[in-house]
């Protein structure tokens, strides 16, 4: 399942994609996110899944700030989230 | 409950039970309740069918509206709730459901309700709520393969076209039908947020567009924002909507024409989709001895 937590603006759009298919619930990516932005919750639409990880309530309007620090403008570097997780399972938007 | 009629934004609330079906037939009850950020449903089914519901408005307290519209949903039925295997909740607030085994994110219900009510071709789900706005994609089982939420704000959404109706003295489930008693169809306005769409929906009044002009280009930006979601998430026929924006034409006719896809249609209340997802999940945890 890809899961894809965000939104659209006039400036943008800001999506985090989780594919729930790759993701092996390491956690690594909750664990290295500065901004507490994922969090590991119950995988509802699977439940003999162990939890997934999904970008928090709180977050998913704002993640375009939340993650900018995360983002230089140099695009060279990959963000601690997407670096972490060896599954390839996390994609940006943006 | 006293109703003004200045109170445009406000809909009617009801409770249903089948006719046919008896509670002491059943072996399996199970129910699904709904909370959301407008309103609230409760259903209750038996062995999978649709035994009795409600919706209504949610209060200000997530748990008194999930007793209340469990209250009214059995009402008249003769059963009591203590007759119910397994509750689940869903939904926004789908953890204040004091009564509940289980909560279940309404993508989850969204996609197993549809479903349900529109058979098994369904692949694509629009969820228009009371306050978001989730594009699913699912299998033919109502198993979810991927689905994208906007949380952005309250624009192409219930509460949206209830801050609408009041503004402009129409009543909400008119809304439909007048945005298409217009002479050709206008821009939408340009503003997504309900905030800023009210202030240009004033503008455009006093600027001496029709109140049907303003309604339509209302509903056309809706129906608008809506399509960009699906796009982005990709668009599988068949393709179904839940959820209450569902009853409004005006919008529903809107999307379709963005799409270039009918909608299917059903005769089933689009709103208990999340309740009904709730219900059929609560059944499949019975008979898995997870209940
Ligand atoms: S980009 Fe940075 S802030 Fe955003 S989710 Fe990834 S690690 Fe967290
Ligand atoms: S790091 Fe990757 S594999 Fe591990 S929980 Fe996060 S998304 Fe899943």
């Amino acid at each position: 399942m890809k899961a894809n937590y965000g939104y659209k603006d006039g400036s943008g759009e800001y999506f985090i994609t989780i594919d729930t298919d790759k993701c092996n619930c390491c956690e690594e990516c909750v664990k290295v996110c500065p901004a507490g932005v994922l969090e590991m919750v119950p995988n509802d639409f699977d439940i003999e899944a162990d939890d997934m990880p999904a970008v928090t309530e709180k977050e998913r309007w704002k993640i375009k700030y939340t993650c900018a620090p995360c983002k230089p403008v140099d695009k060279e570097s990959t963000p601690p989230c997407i670096e972490a997780c060896k599954e390839d399972a996390i994609e940006h938007s943006w | 409950m006293e109703k003004k009629e200045s109170e445009y934004w406000r809909w009617k609330e009801y409770n249903w039970k089948s006719p046919e079906l008896n509670w002491e037939d059943f072996e399996i009850i199970t129910a699904g309740v709904d909370i959301g950020s407008v309103s609230s449903q409760a259903v209750v089914m038996g062995d999978g069918e649709l035994f009795a519901y409600s919706n209504m408005r949610t209060g200000s307290d997530s748990p008194e509206s999930a007793r209340n519209a469990m209250d009214w949903a059995l009402k008249d039925t003769g059963m009591s709730l203590d007759k119910i295997r397994y509750v689940v909740g869903t939904g926004y607030g789908r953890v204040n459901v004091p009564f509940a085994n289980k909560a279940i994110t309404e993508i989850a219900c969204h996609a197993r309700g549809a479903n349900w009510m529109y058979g098994p071709s369904v692949r694509t789900v629009l969820d228009m709520g009371g306050q978001d706005c989730k594009a699913i994609r699912c299998d033919e089982r109502g198993k979810v393969t991927a689905f994208l939420m906007n949380d952005k704000c309250a624009a192409g959404t219930g509460r949206g076209m209830e801050v609408f109706a009041d503004l402009l003295g129409v009543h909400i489930q008119d809304i439909g039908e007048l945005s298409f008693e217009i002479d050709e169809e206008p821009p939408e306005v340009s503003s997504t947020c309900v905030v800023f769409a009210k202030a240009e929906a004033s503008q455009l009044l006093r600027e001496g567009w029709p109140k049907n002009k303003v309604i339509a280009a209302y509903c056309a930006a809706m129906a608008h924002r809506v399509f960009t979601l699906i796009e982005r998430l990709g668009m599988e026929k068949e393709f179904a909507i839940t959820g209450g924006i569902a009853k409004n034409v005006g919008v529903v006719k809107r999307i379709e024409r963005e799409l270039k896809i009918e909608a299917l249609k059903t005769e089933k209340d689009t709103q208990i989709a999340g309740a009904v997802g709730g219900a059929l999940f609560g059944k499949t945890l019975v008979e898995k001895g997870k209940g």
